[in-house]
């Protein structure tokens, strides 16, 4: 959210940040800050005043019942007149469902009619083959026979490592939600364009739809759109909506003047001008936010199964609460196929160069099977598999008996490591926990809530004025009012020592891969896989091998938040100015030096904005390491779901939000402080 | 809308079934009756077991998968209809608090009795020879110690959301413990089975029928017995100054369901609640689904083709 954030607050405001540079004075906040947390107990026991440490129960906002009140009216009795609120939602549930039964019914159930028991089948669903087929055909037709081998590939990865079934299921509601996604995205940020009114509404909501925890507004979801796959639909768009909502409007704005000139000087009407000029003008910038729908929309296969989504994520969900390590593996990873065939897919149409006249005209002269070569050879192996399919099942679907399993595999390497070095990771456990995330999680916990707010708003006010000042404190004041300090300061530290970590390691081998292109190629898939693996696959064997607790979450979480720091750090390393090296070079640095003095500070505010992004990560981590067991924001969430109280739920989860808010815009205000400083911007 | 709703919602169901080729002897109503899937196989057999033995009556089924908890939305609105396992132990409270708006029906006791409990692992035995007395087992709670913890041991208690009480427990009976709570059963299971690999102390919440107490060697920790005064009367047992001095209930395991199930189909109502499987039954399938790795469905086929008395037992009734 970062990149789109900043930018938002007027110059000025910059420019009283930089003016003092108070390096003293923060230490000096430091070091009250530390003397606070040491004996704010102690001093609070002294003076009576138990307040200073704990918020009073009788202070607290009653948000929680009057929201869970509110569900409740809207559930029970909101009513339009002609309808209630409810049929609303429903109706609309109904609208998703339909062309989700259909293609559901094409790649996996097969065509039915009747009901239960009078059920016959008119058509089966598309053979294992013909899905095969038909994504070769869009490799083929998206790029070269190399896109069409590896999507074709990944494909054939589901049917031998036997997850075809759950992966069509999957592949169904990506289907589904992908498009409505993508439209949803494209309109609203479209509106945000032409309208600058709406445009500053949304923005908050869109911040809170990336940081809010899906797991917060689960429960509403449920009780509005019912039980089943429509639910875990809706959740997903949600989730994923937002990147393609900022892309349109960043991208619309990108449009070059000329084009829109020309559009204007051709005599476009308005609708004209949108949807012949600068939506296709933008369209390879756009294909970058339908990319971020896709790669969101699959990272919540885990959490949509939980709510009836089934298909791959709850194949893992299943295999590990029977601990099979080997299964859930293959099917987080059959996730991570799909995700690699359908991002690759998707960014080939975005730079697929447009056809010539005429290759258009010669085209138009050919019959119709020489105009739609790829179509037709689909529906031939669509055809033919289907009815050879009625004899031949194997022809149908990937017979069983050819399906490879590695999961005994993993089940012995991970005993093996378990056997013989579990000593060795409990040392190296014990040292991290007392040298680093007892002392940091003692310290944040100590911090009196007052003190708290009053450091945040002061921080506010120093990188970003005022306004920013307001913010900080009011959401801070809102975590406390809420009785979820403690649990918020939890949260903190924990994120706080990962995202730590995930800095330190993550910097560094973002410097490597913009140095040595070898290594990059190296970095940057185990990085990806990293992020479209679910992390539960991985979690269970950290707990084996770390036990529940913090440090096992603190693991999870490095691994999913290392992607950005190592992206943007390159990213920034990469975008230097070649002039600027050449003169360091020039005037005889070392590499050392090259890279200390120069590559280093003027990528900075670029590895700044990577931190950001890393927080962000890190936060949206929380609920699932709430399943390890954490004390944080993520298990109040997490509670707040299996009892269905949604006011407690959407509180918990706003206050994550209001964390993760709080640092990016902190973050935001010092990235473009830096930037003002190193003159990279005016 | 509500009839296209409810052929889309048949035509989905049948989607999901597949073709079926039965004679329809009860059918009363063809709507689907929504059955409820959770993630543990005991639960994935008790429903798919009732689900096929209503299809053999007659009638169409549906399985929708839902949270634990969160499903009593679903079954009080009639979103969702037949929930086949409501643990005494685990999902009493939020099935009274339903049963109570009228909505929801409870159809009685399923035939498994649920058990949760402190449970070790039989080596355990040599280290302290005293168990599974839970007195012995506090005299060599530095055994179950790690660095976290030390001196106390460390006990891996459930997820918070499953109460069960053993922060109380351990404080009402005095033990040298601390109480680490897991955030699922697969992080409490995964605990498990590592330190079984190693031989290595670990003492923790294992419930059954579950496939843990079959895989594992190991007993249960015996506790000053249950009894309801004991929770709710800081006075009764040992400590007389606190509640939770004592073990965890065991109970039934529960059947409910939405409350217009009985006028809808009311042959379906009746096959539900004549419904009955016992603890070893249960125990010995999930055993095959999850140690033997034996295809769900089939486990399901081969107790239908077993037990063909028993449940036609329960559709003719």
């Amino acid at each position: 959210m970062s990149q789109v954030g900043a930018g938002e607050h007027s110059p000025e405001v910059r420019s009283a940040g930089i003016s003092l540079t108070g390096a003293p004075l923060w230490l000096g906040l430091f070091a009250m800050t530390w003397i606070f947390s040491s004996y704010g107990r102690d001093f609070s026991k002294a003076l009576d005043a138990r307040w200073i440490m704990k918020y009073p129960a009788g202070w607290r906002l009653p948000f929680k019942r009057d929201i869970s009140d509110a569900m409740k009216w809207l559930v029970e009795d909101a009513s339009f007149g002609l309808f209630t609120f409810k049929e609303f939602t429903r109706g609309i549930a109904w609208l998703i469902e339909l062309p989700y039964d259909f293609v559901r019914a094409a790649v996996i159930d097969g065509f039915v009619v009747g009901v239960g028991s009078e059920a016959s089948q008119i058509a089966p669903s598309l053979s294992w083959i013909a899905i095969i087929a038909v994504v070769v055909a869009i490799g083929r037709v998206a790029k070269d026979w190399r896109l069409a081998a590896l999507v074709g590939g990944c494909f054939l990865y589901l049917a031998v490592f036997g997850q075809w079934d759950s992966a069509m299921v999957t592949l169904a509601s990506v289907l589904i939600s992908v498009p409505i996604g993508v439209a949803g995205g494209l309109l609203l940020g479209i509106g945000a364009y032409r309208w600058p009114l709406f445009d500053r509404i949304l923005r908050p909501i869109l911040d809170l739809m990336q940081t809010v925890p899906v797991f917060a507004y689960l429960v509403p979801i449920l009780f509005l759109f019912g039980f089943g796959p429509v639910s875990a639909l809706v959740a997903t768009i949600i989730y994923a909506m937002p990147p393609m909502v900022r892309v349109t409007t960043l991208a619309l704005q990108g449009v070059p003047t000329e084009i829109r000139e020309f559009g204007a000087m051709v005599g476009c009407t308005r609708r004209q001008m949108m949807w012949k000029v600068l939506v296709p003008a933008a369209a390879p910038s756009l294909m970058v936010g339908v990319n971020q729908v896709i790669m969101l929309s699959l990272n919540m296969v885990i959490i949509a199964s939980m709510i009836g989504a089934g298909g791959l994520g709850f194949e893992v969900l299943s295999s590990l609460r029977r601990l099979d390590i080997g299964a859930g593996l293959e099917a987080g990873i059959a996730i991570v196929v799909m995700a690699i065939a359908l991002d690759r897919l998707s960014q080939a149409f975005a730079v697929r160069p447009t056809p010539t006249h005429d290759e258009i005209e010669s085209l138009q002269k050919a019959g119709l099977v020489k105009r739609h070569p790829w179509s037709s050879t689909v529906l031939a192996v669509a055809l033919v598999t289907g009815l050879v399919g009625l004899m031949l099942p194997a022809a149908q679907s990937y017979p069983a008996s050819l399906t490879l399993t590695t999961g005994p595999f993993w089940a012995d390497l991970v005993e093996f490591i378990n056997v013989n070095f579990f000593d060795q990771f409990e040392a190296a456990k014990t040292f991290m926990l007392t040298y680093l995330l007892l002392p940091v999680k003692r310290f944040l916990l100590g911090i009196p809530w007052p003190w708290g707010v009053a450091i945040i708003t002061l921080a506010g006010w120093r990188f970003g004025g005022w306004r920013l000042a307001l913010l900080a404190g009011g959401l801070t004041l809102f975590i406390a009012a809420n009785g979820l300090w403690g649990k918020a300061m939890t949260t903190v530290y924990l994120c706080g020592v990962s995202v730590l970590l995930a800095s330190l390691i993550g910097i560094p081998l973002g410097v490597l891969s913009a140095e040595n292109e070898r290594a990059n190629r190296i970095v940057s898939a185990v990085i990806d896989t990293l992020q479209t693996l679910p992390s539960f696959v991985y979690l269970i064997p950290v707990v084996m091998l770390f036990r529940v607790g913090d440090f096992s979450a603190m693991i999870a979480v490095v691994l999913y938040a290392l992607a950005p720091a190592v992206r943007y750090a390159a990213h920034g390393i990469r975008g230097i100015e070649p002039q600027l090296i050449e003169a360091g070079i020039v005037s005889g640095c070392t590499r050392w030096q090259l890279l200390r003095k120069i590559k280093l500070p003027l990528a900075l505010p670029e590895i700044l904005l990577g931190l950001n992004q890393t927080i962000m990560l890190a936060l949206s981590m929380l609920v699932i390491t709430a399943l390890v067991g954490t004390r944080d924001l993520g298990q109040e969430v997490y509670i707040a779901l299996t009892k269905a109280d949604s006011g407690r739920g959407i509180i918990a989860g706003l206050s994550v939000a209001a964390i993760a808010i709080i640092l990016d815009r902190i973050l935001a205000a010092s990235a473009r402080n830096a930037r003002a400083r190193l003159g990279l911007e005016t | 809308m509500k009839k296209s709703l409810s052929l889309i919602a048949a035509l989905s169901a049948a989607v999901y079934l597949g073709p079926l080729t039965l004679t329809a002897n009860a059918a009363e109503n063809q709507d689907p009756i929504k059955l409820t899937l959770h993630d543990w196989t005991g639960q994935l057999l008790t429903t798919k077991i009732m689900g096929e033995v209503l299809k053999e009556g007659g009638y169409n089924v549906e399985y929708v998968t839902a949270d634990y908890i969160a499903q009593f939305a679903g079954l009080k609105t009639g979103d969702l209809h037949v929930a086949m396992e409501i643990w005494e132990t685990t999902g009493r409270e939020a099935m009274d608090e339903a049963v109570a708006t009228g909505s929801v029906e409870n159809l009685g006791e399923t035939g498994m009795l649920a058990v949760e409990e402190w449970w070790y692992p039989a080596y355990m035995k040599e280290v302290c020879p005293g168990l599974p007395d839970w007195k012995a087992l506090n005299d060599c709670a530095e055994e179950f110690a790690t660095p976290e913890t030390a001196p106390n041991g460390r006990y891996l208690g459930a997820p918070v959301t499953w109460g069960g009480f053993d922060d109380e427990r351990v404080e009402a009976l005095e033990m040298d413990f601390e109480v680490i709570h897991a955030g699922t059963d697969a992080a409490l299971f995964a605990e498990l089975q590592s330190a079984y690999q190693r031989k290595a102390p670990i003492v923790l919440w294992v419930y059954a029928p579950h496939w843990a107490p079959f895989k594992f060697d190991g007993e249960w920790v015996e506790f000053p017995e249950y009894s309801k005064e004991c929770y709710q009367d800081p006075s009764a047992g040992i400590n007389p100054d606190m509640a939770y001095d004592c073990g965890k209930p065991r109970g039934p395991i529960w059947k409910v369901s939405w409350s217009g199930v009985k006028d809808k189909w009311p042959g379906a109502h009746k096959a539900i609640k004549a419904f009955h499987v016992e603890n070893d039954e249960m125990g010995a399938m999930v055993t095959k689904v999850d140690l033997d790795g034996k295809d769900l469905d089939g486990v399901v086929k081969e107790w239908m083709d077993a037990n063909k008395d028993r449940w036609s037992d329960w559709i003719s009734k």
